[in-house]
């Protein structure tokens, strides 16, 4: 499947891409209709989003998965009609139905085997809401595809009959999409001499019809005479489109409007039953009589604005005319490539020029990313080496430098950005994840969604699905309450999740909260005493309580469910949310809620650092979590017992941590008078200061990930390399002040909470 | 592959550690490099020398005479850091000095005599002679991964 030589592969790749997207739009507009939103729009967003993935699915014969959309897009169309409202529970069976859509696309992308019953469960569901009227209506359409394909197929799937049978995905997926709502317009064109003297081209129009629609252009070519008798400058040719189309008699007339009072235009409604006509032909004879005529006429190219008007819209799917996307849908998987390609190379159709998206292997931009890397590094050793050169700082080199200096920034600044995504696809993920979740254990769950524009780093992003998904579990199984205690609360039945994501001075905030009844913290303190984590006469304090929960092989739920609770629970999330750079926090009242907060790094590649120099070691902190610089005399250290020391910092106490010691290359200071100390801030407010030798500089840094496999090193997050190639190590500050509190009790600890 | 050679010619390169001589396989052998200064890890077992750049990767190397329960060795110009690349996994191996690279068959190689369920017995995998010097053959797996586990 992924042999390159195939071209076939390549387009159904594209195609899966494609797909992707489309049931991104398909989520989004299901989510805006159950947010109630009216708009007829949005449907027409939803059903387009079917009909395409059923359009580009029937090219490649993956028949499964046509004859599920088909079944989806009939019922979405009556609710586009008007005849069908969607009701909460009909939104209910759609967001399911788009769940198995894009399991469907997966396991086709996967060749994998198929769901057979979870679709015809689906189907059936899909045939209850269609009711009678709906059932009528389809049959209709696929009586008609029979005629066209008498293919059969045994597919033993019980939902009404003969009409299983009949839809096929073999048909073209063009041709079902008009017969359900379009109308026929006889087009006769009979453009006059002026037409062509003002440089317009009919060409141009009869594209724009195209676009419409599909469209059977004939040319008639009976009033050209002899060669003898032509008179250059004199218009002969007419020609008569059959437009299958829902446009209104408006819009044609529009593709005609800056040749008004130039040509014969009559436009006339038919009746549908015309035989439609390949569109191959159509094209062949509408390019025709072209040739000919531009060697006669010196033909101006004007600029057709009303080409480009519709190619600007098409970039939300084809904005108001369903065909355009109709005919997209089998070219969408070459479009879709043609952007990468040259613009010449592709049949000039309103989706290639409507996005002007490339797509690119990820590999790729992880490339330039590490070239923009040692780039960075690189400019670091020039400077550092221009630098030891004793040239004056106002010499042009210098200068130069500096400028290089800024580019280099601007340029890994925006090669960031090329990887950052918006947090969309995985909240989409995680609202499917709720309404599994809350199915499973009998909540009524609403997810609630924010800043779902927030960037992030792309590999952040997918690192980030496994523990939020495990989180959101959580939330519903763990977090809420059930329905009758929720009653007896006093709260409303169903339960809220919210899911939002923000930036937050340079890092992502990601939070995950539940109305729910908060955590139970005896419990967790029972159970992390039974289970032997903790010494049964531990007094903890209410934030240590909720950390047990990190603790591995900790589980708080009684009765262990399908969904969570097996044991591998937040621990699990804690480690992958650490090896991303991030940490963690709980927030919990009883009654009210529980709160997870996540803060992540904006990506994984460059760090805004402090690089400093403890015990002839160089080492690099992440310039966000430093505060305030301070210098130390004596008088500023009080000892609260041995080895535990505090500065006084203004009117608090922060305690004091050796960087040296902690991190083993040397022995305790003795002596503070002078020392540069690092007043270090973390999401949870805590406090430290670090004592270190001396501050070298503020820079940005590239990160080398350590080895995990190798040794993984305690307070270390990263290495980055330094302009004279050595390498410095990262420092995870938090991590470093826990470790350190670990070792020296918790009289420290019980000051960081309150501190400064 | 399709090379008919003599039954499976094992390629080794040997190398100096504490006056005795040691070997890998050749093929998960990198390159070669001399000692620079490395960056020491916080709180690592003491083989660990710390990470060096390699060329814009961050490898770590570890003291092999340290890591087999041999003597250190003070660390000399002359000091070698052999890169080996285990399971995609690239790790320097510093040692004394780097000696010569052997053509054997698998005949030519014995597994070491059952001594004592001891950790060094399983690192090296089999010995063999050469000029009448004993070389022990050393599995890589043993060496590089039963760190992960010691540091965990």
């Amino acid at each position: 499947m992924s042999d390159s030589n195939d071209p076939m592969a390549e387009i159904r790749a594209s195609f899966f891409i494609e797909c992707e997207e489309l049931l991104e739009a398909l989520q989004d507009g299901l989510q805006s209709l159950d947010d109630g939103d009216e708009d007829p729009e949005t449907i027409n967003v939803v059903f387009r989003a079917v009909h395409s993935i059923k359009g580009g699915a029937g090219a490649f014969g993956l028949e499964a998965l046509v004859r599920f959309a088909h079944r989806f897009e009939t019922v979405l169309d009556e609710v586009r009609a008007g005849r069908m409202s969607p009701d909460a529970d009909a939104l209910k069976i759609f967001f399911q139905c788009a769940d198995h859509l894009s399991d469907l696309v997966r396991i086709s992308r996967e060749d994998e085997a198929l769901p057979d019953e979870e679709t015809a469960k689906l189907l059936s569901l899909l045939s209850g809401l269609l009711g009678d009227a709906g059932v009528e209506e389809e049959e209709e359409a696929e009586e008609e595809d029979i005629d066209f394909q008498p293919a059969t197929l045994s597919l033993d799937l019980d939902f009404g009959g003969d009409e299983g049978d009949g839809d096929l995905p073999l048909l073209p997926p063009l041709d079902d999409l008009p017969a359900a709502s379009t109308t026929v317009y006889r087009i006769h064109f009979r453009p006059d001499n002026e037409l062509f003297e003002t440089g317009n081209e009919p060409f141009h129009m009869l594209r724009s019809l195209d676009e419409m629609g599909e469209c059977t252009v004939t040319c008639h070519l009976d009033k050209v005479p002899d060669m003898e008798a032509l008179a250059p400058e004199q218009s002969y040719l007419s020609w008569t489109v059959e437009l299958h189309s829902d446009v209104e008699e408006a819009e044609i007339a529009a593709a005609f409007e800056f040749v008004e009072g130039l040509c014969t235009l009559e436009i006339t409604k038919i009746d549908a039953a015309e035989v439609p006509v390949p569109e191959s032909e159509a094209s062949d004879q509408l390019a025709q009589p072209l040739p000919e005529l531009e060697t006669e006429l010196p033909v101006v190219e004007a600029d057709q604005p009303r080409n480009t008007a519709v190619a600007d819209e098409a970039p939300d799917a084809g904005t108001q005319e369903d065909p355009p996307t109709t005919t997209d849908t089998s070219k969408a998987p070459e479009a879709a490539k043609a952007p990468v390609k040259s613009p010449t190379a592709s049949k000039p159709s309103a989706l290639a020029a409507a996005k002007s998206v490339v797509r690119v292997d990820l590999d790729r931009i992880e490339r330039l990313v590490n070239l923009v890397g040692e780039l960075v590094i690189n400019q670091a050793m020039l400077s550092q080496s221009l630098e030891s050169s004793g040239l004056s700082p106002h010499s042009d080199a210098m200068n130069g430098l500096e400028e290089f200096q800024r580019l280099t920034r601007d340029i890994q600044d925006s090669v960031m950005m090329i990887r950052a995504q918006p947090v969309k696809s995985l909240f989409q993920r995680m609202s499917r994840i709720v309404r599994e979740a809350s199915a499973a254990v009998g909540k009524d769950v609403r997810l609630h969604t924010e800043g779902e524009g927030t960037e992030v780093d792309k590999t952040v992003i997918e690192r980030l699905a496994d523990p939020l998904t495990h989180m959101i579990r959580n939330a519903v199984d763990h977090g809420l309450e059930s329905p009758e205690d929720r009653r007896a609360a006093g709260k409303p039945e169903q339960g809220r999740v919210n899911l939002s994501a923000a930036h937050r001075s340079g890092r992502v905030v990601i939070e995950v909260s539940d109305d729910g009844g908060g955590i139970n913290r005896p419990k967790v303190l029972q159970i992390a005493i039974d289970k032997g984590l903790v010494p049964a006469d531990a007094s903890l304090s209410d934030s240590e309580i909720d950390n047990l929960l990190f603790l591995p092989g900790f589980s708080t739920a009684s009765v262990v469910s399908d969904l969570s609770g097996r044991g591998v629970g937040m621990d699990v999330v804690r480690t992958s949310i650490q090896a991303l750079g991030g940490r963690i926090t709980i927030a919990s009242t009883p009654g009210e809620g529980t709160t997870f907060s996540i803060s992540l790094p904006l990506t994984l590649a460059v760090l805004d650092g402090m690089v400093v120099q403890v015990a002839d070691q160089t080492l690099v902190l992440p310039l966000n979590v430093v505060v305030e610089t301070l210098t130390l005399s004596n008088n500023d250290v009080e000892m609260v017992r041995p080895g535990a020391n505090v500065v006084r910092v203004r009117s608090g106490f922060v305690p004091l941590f050796d960087l040296g010691k902690e991190l083993g290359y040397r022995p305790p200071v003795e002596d503070y008078e002078g020392s540069v100390v690092l007043l270090i801030a973390h999401e949870d407010d805590s406090h430290a200061a670090l004592v270190i030798d001396s501050i070298q500089d503020q820079r940005q840094v590239v990160i080398k990930g350590l080895d995990d496999s190798f040794y993984r090193a305690p307070g270390i997050a990263a290495a980055t390399i330094l302009g004279d190639g050595q390498i410095a190590l990262i420092l995870d500050t938090s991590d470093i002040i826990s470790n350190a509190i670990g070792a020296s009790g918790s009289a420290a600890q019980s000051l960081m909470g309150k501190s400064a | 592959m399709s090379e008919k050679e003599t039954p499976e010619t094992i390629e080794l390169l040997t190398f100096q550690l504490a006056d005795q001589e040691y070997s890998l396989d050749i093929m998960s052998v990198r390159e070669i490099r001399g000692w620079t200064r490395t960056t020491p890890l916080p709180h690592a077992p003491s083989y660990m020398k710390g990470v060096i750049n390699l060329r814009g990767t961050v490898l770590p190397v570890m003291d092999l005479s340290e890591r087999l329960g041999l003597k250190p060795q003070e660390q000399t110009d002359r000091n070698v850091i052999i890169v080996v690349n285990h399971n995609d996994v690239m790790t320097g191996l510093l040692v004394d000095a780097v000696s010569d690279i052997i053509a054997l068959t698998a005949e030519d190689l014995q597994p070491p005599p059952e001594m004592q369920p001891g950790s060094t017995s399983s690192v090296v995998s089999s010995l063999t002679l050469i000029d009448e010097r004993m070389i022990r053959v050393l599995d890589l797996s043993a060496i590089v991964l039963s760190v992960q586990s010691n540091a965990a």
